[in-house]
């Protein structure tokens, strides 16, 4: 207990994590107010005005349409006729149907529309955070041989790195709640003064519940493979570089050579595709070269990740680089 | 005596794409408790990876080690609390203060805040600990990484050059500190290159070259053991050296060197016998010193690590001790 309220207090100490986690916040808290200023609520003032507007957008059209009309009547056996119809009849006339008001609506926040979108940006900026904390703790220590040093009061090498996971992992874990629940708070309020909570029930509450746990599990996940790179390299750019190598190599590189080859479904290849099928429950990938006939028209083939396929690709990733991690613990030289 | 710290026959092999080198070779060494013990070796001897070895860090190919009557690294968990260590260079990280470094490897090792402050105090920072670690001075950092070894206050002691770094007056402190820790019954396993340090503050030393033990025992026995019967003679001004020498050879002297201003002598029991021999040829000594050994030259004599004028010596040129040098468990 006492190595991993040592071990704690380390994390929490450290510079970079405090300014991490600040910076993380400043983030998430620059799209809250963002969001605040451009939205605002709907009552009957913004809907007579929105309606207003549409029927002087409306009648300025039909204006326009009248001028063109009469520019073509009069352009009738000169040279400028070949650029209009034969009957000026025949030209465009606006309807009212074209100009409802809902399009002259300023933005307003539908906390159940909206808030799922806002749970993935917390949980994105957070997992990024996570992964660059867990990696730089360990990488750090091991970089400035703090790590030697605590395996001569604790020659115990597996326990220690263990401890210092779990102690990572708790941290993190205690960040994200803390955090999913002022961003909930903060959001729910912005749809109060900017929006509205009237369609929420419990059911949709108990969604979003579940997508900030999933988010959660994001990031730990990344946080807990930011560890195990870091640790696996004894050195925290490493981890970045491994980042970037995969984000250069996958997402870039790889995508683009699978496109061009015409593989099906190359998207399944990037990461983001798999976060968000991991987040939103399913994404639907479709391969637009094929083509299935049907009543229709045309439909092409699909390809749809679930949660739960997402899920078990990052357990199978967090299981591989931490075990790995511990396993080369185990038996590698301390030089 | 009771051994507090025992190796017989420790090996550890690196295998590489140039090849197979052998970090330790068969290395023994025994340190008796109680005692300031010197670690001397020229570098690449396998001092470094003796010490990760023995705390656990570095896995050996061969050998048996026991720390404070416990095979390691078996036992080594048992042991830990009771054992300070600082290996190579200090460590820590950059940005936290001394106080801050101290009372995390406190917190983790179980240890009393209050001694942090205590061993502050005994390594002279006291006042600078709130200070981060990057504002030290490498001898303040030295001073830190003694600290934090001493944290446990340790039954054994294993410094890796502690004074590398320190000014005149910190490596004085630092012998000082030695001492009183070797009497308050600390053991302490001092490596270093300063070998005027070491046989001043050292009861008994270790010299290890090319992975292997070259000499053990006490500083007085290590040095009776390589003493020289050499005899600086110096004759009074304008006598021809030269013929000085060929009357000595002439009288029986085994080995004479003519040096710049002086003959040094060699293979001659009673010293005496020289002034006697030279007075027969009415030429009178004005010095006649037998030449001391300190431990600087046994050392450079046993690692064959002497420099040699006009040549550039690699760091892995050093001498290996013949196998029958080689001790066993306990010896």
């Amino acid at each position: 207990m006492s190595l991993y309220k040592a071990e704690t207090r380390r994390l929490v100490k450290r510079r970079f994590t405090r300014w991490l986690v600040i910076g993380s916040l400043f983030a998430l808290a620059a799209v809250a107010v963002g969001t605040a200023v451009t939205n605002s609520k709907v009552g009957p003032e913004q809907i007579a005005a929105a309606q207003a507007e549409a029927e002087r957008y409306y009648q300025e059209s039909v204006r326009y349409a009248e001028q063109d009309r009469l520019r073509c009547e009069a352009a009738k056996g000169t040279p400028e006729a070949g650029q209009y119809p034969a009957d000026c009849g025949q030209m465009y006339t606006p309807s009212r149907e074209d100009y409802g008001y809902q399009g002259y609506m300023t933005p307003t926040f539908d906390f159940r529309e909206e808030f799922g979108n806002m749970v993935v940006t917390l949980a994105a900026i957070l997992a990024l955070a996570a992964f660059v904390i867990g990696a730089s703790y360990v990488g750090a220590e091991w970089s400035t041989g703090g790590m030697m040093n605590l395996l001569l009061w604790r020659p115990k090498r597996l326990q220690v790195l263990t401890t210092k996971l779990l102690a990572l992992l708790v941290s993190l874990a205690v960040l994200t709640v803390l955090t999913a629940v002022a961003w909930t708070g903060a959001f729910a309020l912005i749809a109060n003064l900017r929006g509205s909570l009237d369609s929420m029930t419990s059911g949709a509450w108990q969604s979003f519940a579940l997508m900030e746990l999933r988010a959660l599990g994001l990031v730990l996940a990344a946080g807990a493979i930011g560890f195990g790179i870091a640790s696996l390299g004894r050195h925290t750019a490493l981890a970045l570089g491994a980042v970037v190598g995969l984000l250069v190599v996958f997402q870039f590189g790889l995508v683009t050579v699978l496109s061009m080859a015409e593989v099906k479904f190359a998207e399944a290849w990037l990461l983001p595709i798999w976060v968000m099928a991991w987040m939103s429950k399913t994404v639907t990938i479709e391969d637009f070269n094929s083509c299935n006939y049907s009543a229709d028209g045309c439909r092409p083939d699909q390809l749809t990740l679930t949660w739960p396929m997402a899920g078990g690709a990052m357990v199978v990733a967090v299981v591989l680089v931490v075990g790995t991690a511990l396993w080369t613990m185990r038996s590698r030289d301390i030089t | 005596m009771t051994a507090v710290l025992e190796i017989s026959g420790l090996a550890k092999t690196y295998r590489s794409r140039k090849g197979v080198r052998r970090a330790l070779d068969g290395f023994d060494m025994v340190v008796e408790a109680g005692q300031v013990h010197g670690f001397l070796g020229p570098n690449g001897s396998g001092k470094t990876t003796t010490l990760r070895t023995l705390l656990g860090l570095i896995k050996p190919n061969g050998g048996r080690m026991a720390v404070l009557g416990r095979e390691v690294p078996r036992h080594l968990p048992e042991v830990a609390g009771q054992i300070g260590a600082i290996v190579e260079s200090p460590q820590f990280f950059p940005h936290f203060t001394a106080r801050d470094t101290l009372s995390l490897l406190a917190d983790a090792g179980g240890v009393d805040r209050h001694r942090v402050v205590e061993v502050l105090e005994l390594v002279g920072l006291r006042d600078r600990a709130g200070d981060r670690v990057k504002t030290y001075s490498l001898g303040m950092k030295q001073r830190l990484a003694v600290a934090s070894a001493l944290l446990k206050n340790p039954r054994l002691l294993i410094l890796d050059e502690p004074a590398n770094g320190l000014d005149p007056g910190g490596i004085r402190e630092m012998r000082t500190l030695m001492r009183n820790l070797a009497e308050s019954g600390m053991t302490v396993v001092l490596s270093s290159h300063i070998l005027g340090e070491i046989q001043l503050i050292c009861d008994s030393v270790t010299i290890i070259s090319a992975g292997r033990r070259v000499a053990a025992g006490s500083v007085a026995d290590v040095l009776a053991q390589h003493k020289s019967s050499s005899v600086r003679v110096r004759v009074e001004a304008g006598v021809d050296l030269l013929a000085v020498a060929q009357a000595l050879r002439t009288a029986g002297a085994p080995t004479v060197e003519l040096e710049q201003d002086y003959l040094m002598v060699s293979g001659v029991d009673r010293p005496a016998w020289i002034t006697w021999a030279l007075a027969q040829h009415n030429v009178w000594v004005s010095e006649l010193a037998p030449v001391e050994v300190d431990l600087e030259s046994v050392f450079l004599q046993l690692t064959g690590t002497a420099p040699v004028a006009g040549e550039n010596r690699q760091v892995d040129q050093t001498a290996a001790a013949p196998a029958a040098l080689q001790g066993g468990w306990g010896q």
